[in-house]
């Protein structure tokens, strides 16, 4: 299960000190930030501005361009349904209504008990062995619904 | 002696099981002489887990194979090949891999990808070796005259981008390697960087050899975390064998590559988008010219192949360019890893000649569809390729004849629908992905993907089809020839074709429903 560290300025300077030398550093510091913290907390766009000798708006303008990066932390638990053309051609919209009406939460909503965050991915490259998933990481194919259930059950 | 097992850690394997598989096999087999070896995969997916087990007669190979099967597998002398209701036998044997030719991915699925050794006992740094006999200029030279072109979608020639590269002047010219393969329907650089890594490792040091580039960069998406991780540990082994860094093999040439992750932007795919991203930037599309070869990384030449070019460059190096080049239709040479996927029975990585036509591919070589319905439409080269019907089932694989007939290849994906599939939704969602994933740069892009989504749920609820069917494909006109990029100018393939050559769909949502 994948837990993050709570917001930590020392350490967020630390991590930036740590790579910000490297040319292009913004993308590999952001995402060291987000393995830490779960998401790129506000307090940490003027540091990498700072650092970087940007403005604070150009590190913004970053992290909200790229979905990847997150503005809250996420559930406990990630799954990531793909919802791009070849898992479309076996079923992979039916396979989202059914864990949206189990979770109770659209694609890109978390559980209110903090359980799940379930999101839409274009294309895991499982193309061969759709519908594909992923959760917290671990990739699943030739998804049904009762496999989705069973996945879901074994949660946390 | 010791019985060697191969069980894939290819992503697509692992998603059905293998590394359960591969447990299993490890508990069954504890205290025996018995080593199981983390391979790529062959591409057989249906048949995955696909575990080998060498016998002094070659490969038998077993599949699909679940945990629950182990036992009764070592039971029936898996070890030594034995029979069983799984075994295959010789992988090499089975229709699907014999029909293909199999260059850049002759190791995938057979050596373990994380071995230096194993790369150089298979023939591994050959081309390297020659590159560095040949000289940088006579390199240049033989990939032009292999007829490579950029098999990440746009086809342009590889040697004449490498040459235009190696003319420019500056003082640190870049290797970029485009390893954001984003469209749907495509793997083959996945498989690659998971199966035989050292060969994209290859041909990224005869490119900045041949063009005079120190430095190399591999952007690989944050979606494919199984290749990110045998891909960092094959550049370990790499420099550790002196294969990458200040003296590689004892040539005076310096090379080292450094890998970067995405970040879940589909548009970084596109070239000029990628380069602003490894810059640290949004990832926008920037205007050409000037070229990348000019004003490309960090405003310097830059060389930027698709994983699929540079890892083709090794073995047309080794082998001579006429070996490549006698292979293949047209102005299409060599090989191309066509991918099968969707809802196919038998879907994988195909690699074969151009000029196989997509009849063969879906309906010969992928069996049709998994779900035995007839196929209806096949989407060819990821969300911005067209969809196409049966009818254009004689199209050749082949650059020129897809864009005669309003398509393309692409990056070699094809995702196969059966007849339930309703295409004005297929419409609507490109134009839905276009919008969801637009850098903003153009406005046909930007404005246009979302005035299209109005435009199809209009035709599609009835209201004054005629014009709005008119007002589309005027739409579909401004996005393909005022866009900066393929994602706004080829967002029209799918859209048009789909509303060409399904237009029963189209008609509304009052219309009487085709039989379910």
């Amino acid at each position: 299960m994948p837990r993050f560290e709570p917001w930590d300025a020392a350490r967020a300077a630390a991590i930036i000190d740590d790579g910000k030398a490297v040319p292009g550093a913004l993308l590999p510091l952001l995402h060291a930030l987000q393995a830490a913290f779960g998401h790129i907390p506000e307090a940490a766009i003027p540091m990498l501005a700072a650092a970087l000798n940007l403005s604070r708006a150009e590190v913004h303008g970053v992290v909200s361009f790229y979905h990847d990066f997150r503005h809250t932390p996420p559930g406990r638990h990630v799954l990531k349904l793909c919802q791009a053309e070849a898992c479309q051609s076996m079923g992979c919209r039916n396979l989202a209504a059914a864990a949206e009406q189990r979770l109770g939460v659209t694609l890109g909503g978390t559980t209110p008990d903090g359980r799940v965050t379930l999101e839409a991915v274009y294309c895991l490259g499982l193309c061969a062995t759709a519908p594909a998933a992923m959760l917290d990481g671990a990739v699943a194919g030739r998804l049904t619904t009762s496999r989705l259930d069973a996945l879901l059950d074994g949660l946390a | 002696m010791t019985a060697r097992l191969f069980v894939p850690g290819d992503a697509a394997a692992v998603a059905v099981g293998a590394d359960q598989v591969a447990a299993a096999l490890g508990a069954a087999t504890v205290g025996q002489d018995v080593s199981i070896t983390r391979t790529g995969s062959r591409g057989l997916f249906w048949l995955e887990p696909l575990v080998e087990v060498a016998t002094p007669a070659g490969r038998i190979a077993y599949g699909p194979v679940a945990p629950e099967d182990v036992g009764g597998l070592l039971a029936a002398g898996l070890l030594d090949g034995g029979p069983h209701a799984l075994r295959l036998g010789p992988p090499e044997d089975l229709p699907f891999l014999r029909r293909q030719t199999r260059l850049t991915f002759a190791r995938c699925g057979v050596i373990d990808p994380r071995s230096a050794a194993e790369y150089e006992a298979s023939g591994g740094w050959a081309g390297l070796r020659r590159a560095f006999a040949l000289g940088p200029e006579a390199v240049v030279e033989e990939v032009v005259q292999s007829g490579l072109r950029g098999r990440g979608g746009a086809g342009f020639p590889t040697g004449l981008k490498w040459r235009t590269v190696r003319q420019a002047a500056g003082p640190q010219k870049s290797v970029v390697c485009n390893a954001d393969e984003g469209d749907s329907g495509t793997f083959a650089d996945r498989m690659l960087m998971e199966g035989d890594p050292f060969l994209l490792i290859e041909g990224m040091a005869i490119a900045g050899y041949a063009v005079g580039a120190s430095r190399g960069y591999v952007y690989v998406r944050s979606e494919y975390p199984h290749a990110i991780a045998t891909f960092a540990a094959a550049l370990g082994a790499a420099r550790r064998a002196g294969l990458l860094g200040a003296d590689i093999d004892g040539s005076g040439f310096g090379f080292d590559i450094e890998l970067r992750i995405g970040a879940g932007a589909y548009v970084c795919g596109e070239e000029t988008a990628l380069l602003d991203s490894l810059e640290g930037r949004r990832g926008q599309v920037r205007a050409k010219p000037p070229l990348p070869a000019h004003h490309g990384l960090f405003g310097r030449p830059t060389v930027i192949n698709n994983v699929l070019s540079l890892a083709a460059v090794p073995v047309i190096l080794a082998e001579g360019a006429a070996r490549y080049r006698d292979l293949g239709m047209g102005r299409s040479r060599g090989t191309m890893p066509i991918q099968l996927a969707g809802n196919i029975r038998h879907g994988g990585l195909f690699e074969a000649a151009f000029g196989v036509t997509l009849g063969e591919l879906v309906e010969e070589i992928g069996g049709g569809t998994a779900s035995g319905r007839p196929v209806r439409a096949v989407q060819v080269g990821g969300p911005l390729g067209a969809y196409f019907p049966p009818a254009l089932f004689d199209t050749p694989f082949d650059y020129e004849a897809f864009a005669a007939r309003d398509g393309l290849i692409g990056h070699g994906g094809i995702v196969v629908f059966d007849d339930t599939v309703d295409m004005a939704e297929q419409a609507r969602f490109a134009m839905q992905f276009c919008a969801l994933e637009s850098c903003g740069k153009c406005t046909p892009c930007r404005i246009g993907s979302t005035r299209g989504i109005e435009v199809i749920e209009r035709i599609r609820s009835g209201l004054d089809p005629a014009a709005n069917r008119a007002l589309l494909a005027d739409l579909c006109n401004t996005m393909k020839f005022g866009s900066l990029c393929a994602l706004g100018g080829f967002t029209p393939y799918p859209v048009m074709s789909a509303l060409t050559h399904f237009p029963e769909d189209f008609a509304g949502r009052a219309a009487p429903a085709r039989a379910a």
